[in-house]
């Protein structure tokens, strides 16, 4: 009895999602430069743990897509491990690895793109049983459990026998979001699920994704290019730049008190709307993201940063803690420190 | 070159250069005749932006679109007058507008890549305006197409003017649109979701260059944009838009501090602003009526909260609202004498508009 106790308490500390080291590169057409080797991760380490919600931030070119994508097992890694719940999906062959399958699933951006069009709101959501035979046996169960998913993300049972083309784009968001929920999945990536949505609707969507965790304790990974949203949703957040996560911590420690520049301009360069900070300077980067088949020697984002120095070209940054913070990491050769991170005030969760 | 001289000289002051009055836009569906812009009325003043602010539908592409001339063939103008510089756009003839187009009033589209054409270089798209108004020659426009792109900040124009649109990243397509409205010196621009396509740090370059050629020349600015906290950074005066209907306008910094229509005040509420994580956004419930099928009376009554009998039987107009100060003038006067000149006056088109500044 006491390895089933022991094995319990490694589950609790243990997170639920582990990647480490994950590079993965792809054979594309010959830059100028003759490299044809676009390396769209470089060394992706993150943690998940249960009900915890990850925001990945980051510009488009910047990996999150293609993170995602390796995370849902659609893309294998060249380098570096993947541990959902201690074990690499990426060993898994046949039953074990339809039934671990079930366990992650993903939330498209645009609603009217991932939905068939031939299917009815009920077909699709019933779908993914259609892989996995052995969840709802009888008919009977399907349609009751079609039915409980529609009451789950705000919707009535008789929305099961509509086709997409009669709802709105948050009702279509809805759908995704029931689809997404059938398989009891332990995570969920929500890829910019908001951004196609106008804003009235989007509070709606939001705060469906809040109780849902809350209900459920279902992990998210948020994907999204909006920083208020992901402040809204995430405990922790990532923020990416050419393949690689240049700053993690609180979403606090994070949009507050940045310590990479890349996450300082970022957050500078979003619009907000309280006009009390409107007096404030914004940090406008010069050019654009280099392209990842050319990425910059030593610190990629040298080429855009405003203090960067000889030896950002000629080495990569190495990774830092903020003071008192632990968990709150940037890899920057100069971590700003203007605003201090107050310690003890934020425990990040992990 | 006189066009040039002209901008020049033209002086700091707010004037007014483009009133739409009573705008009415109207769409044929293979559902009936429906009415895409309602009645619609707002100013724009020179050095200044003015946001047309709504959500997907509520008719602010479609009135940048009439103003512009460039409505689809199935939307037509429905009343309603656009007078730019003094001249009525919605009475000329499309000869009329064309000359009009280009030296008085420039558009930037949202999508950069579908705006510009593929098959030509960018040099000659930007040349274009320049041989075609002022019959410039081919070699004349080339050098300024390099002093365009040269002024919106896109480096090395002098080797990229004979690249395609397909060479350049979103943010520097955006500043060859950029480039093209501002060719001809405009009093107006129209900005139609300029950055909606943009990540966030090319987002803020966009926007600081709009900015920097508003003020170079003066330039009155429409900003349409669905994002409330884009008008707060950069426009004056916001228009906010409704099924088709402006339901509130005024100057930005009062509008959002006091919003005076319910729907603006559910938009602004709706947005994540130091909203604490695991709590609930407020939200408004439902969606916007469909263009087929919108009510007889306010167009926002399905949605809001304070609705009554009379918001149902009688659509609100849109009427001035002062702040409700100790220093206020009596009820009844004029609301646009107290204000200094060159000030957008407030208006809200809801029958409990006086009830909200309370809230």
């Amino acid at each position: 009895m006491s390895d089933t106790q022991v094995d319990a308490a490694r589950h609790q500390d243990r997170p639920l999602l582990e990647v480490k080291d994950v590079t993965k590169t792809f054979h594309v057409a010959k830059s100028p430069s003759g490299n044809n080797r676009l390396r769209a991760l470089d060394g992706i380490s993150l943690t998940l743990g249960r009900g915890e919600t990850l925001g990945l931030v980051g510009e488009s070119g910047c990996g999150k897509s293609t993170l995602a994508r390796t995370l849902m097992m659609l893309e294998r890694p060249d380098a570096g491990t993947v541990l959902f719940d201690g074990t690499d999906p990426f060993e898994m062959h046949g039953k074990e690895l339809l039934a671990w399958r079930r366990r992650v699933q993903m939330v498209f951006q645009d609603p009217f793109a991932s939905l068939n069009a031939r299917m009815t709101a009920g077909e699709i959501i019933s779908e993914p049983w259609r892989a996995h035979r052995d969840m709802y046996r009888s008919s009977k169960d399907r349609e009751a459990r079609v039915h409980e998913l529609l009451h789950l993300v705000g919707m009535r049972p008789s929305d099961a026998r509509k086709s997409p083309q009669e709802f709105s784009g948050g009702q279509r968001q809805r759908i995704g979001i029931a689809r997404a929920l059938a398989l009891d999945p332990d995570v969920i990536i929500l890829d910019e699920p908001v951004s196609a949505l106008d804003l009235s609707v989007q509070a709606q969507v939001l705060n469906l994704l809040n109780e849902l965790q809350d209900r459920l304790g279902v992990s998210y990974i948020f994907i999204s290019h909006d920083l208020s949203v992901v402040r809204f949703v995430a405990d922790r957040v990532a923020v990416m730049y050419l393949g690689r996560i240049i700053e993690t911590g609180t979403a606090e420690q994070v949009f507050d008190s940045p310590r990479h520049p890349y996450a300082a301009a970022l957050t500078s360069a979003s619009p907000r709307l309280d006009r009390s900070s409107g007096g404030r300077e914004k940090i406008i980067l010069r050019g654009e993201i280099p392209s990842p088949l050319d990425p910059p020697s030593g610190c990629r984002f040298r080429t855009r940063c405003w203090q960067a120095q000889d030896i950002c070209a000629e080495k990569v940054p190495p990774t830092d803690q903020a003071p008192g913070s632990p968990l709150h990491l940037s890899e920057c050769h100069f971590p700003l420190d203007t605003i201090r991170v107050r310690s003890g005030e934020l425990t990040p969760t992990s | 070159m006189t066009a040039v001289a002209a901008a020049s000289g033209r002086s700091a002051t707010h004037d007014v250069v483009l009133e739409v009055k009573g705008l009415s836009v109207t769409l044929r569906t293979p559902r009936g005749t429906v009415r895409a812009v309602n009645n619609i009325s707002f100013q724009a003043q020179a050095g200044q932006t003015l946001a047309l602010l709504g959500e997907s539908g509520c008719g602010k592409s479609m009135t940048a679109k009439a103003i512009a001339g460039l409505l689809d063939p199935v939307a037509d103008v429905d009343g309603g007058q656009m007078i730019l510089n003094g001249q009525d756009l919605a009475t000329m003839n499309a000869r009329q507008r064309r000359k009009v187009a280009g030296p008085q009033l420039g558009i930037v589209f949202q999508d950069a890549l579908t705006a510009l054409n593929p098959v030509y270089k960018v040099g000659t798209q930007l040349g274009e305006a320049f041989r075609i108004h002022q019959k410039l020659s081919a070699r004349q426009a080339r050098a300024k197409a390099i002093e365009l792109m040269h002024r919106v900040g896109i480096p090395e124009p002098e080797s990229r003017v004979d690249a395609y649109p397909h060479q350049f990243s979103g943010g520097m397509r955006q500043r060859i649109l950029i480039a093209m409205a501002v060719a001809l010196n405009p009093s107006l621009l129209i900005a139609d979701e300029p950055t909606t396509a943009l990540d966030v740090t090319i987002q803020a370059q966009i926007m600081a260059l709009l900015k920097s050629l508003r003020e170079e020349n003066n330039l009155a600015v429409v900003l349409i944009t669905h994002d409330l906290a884009v008008v707060a950074e950069e426009a004056d005066t916001v228009a906010v838009m409704y099924a088709g209907n402006v339901v509130e306008t005024g100057p930005v910094a009062e509008v959002f501090t006091n919003p005076r229509h319910p729907y603006t005040k559910g938009l602004l509420e709706s947005v994540p602003v130091d909203a604490v994580r695991g709590s609930t956004l407020s939200s408004i419930p439902g969606n916007p009526p469909e263009l087929h099928n919108i009510p007889s009376g306010c167009v926002y009554q399905s949605r809001c909260p304070l609705v009554q009998e009379v918001c149902r039987t009688t659509r609100p107009e849109l009427l001035p609202v002062r702040p409700l100060t100790a220093t206020d003038l009596p009820a009844g006067g004029s609301g646009a004498d107290v204000r200094p000149a060159g000030v957008v006056e407030r208006a809200a088109a809801c029958h409990f508009s006086k009830e909200l500044a309370h809230v």
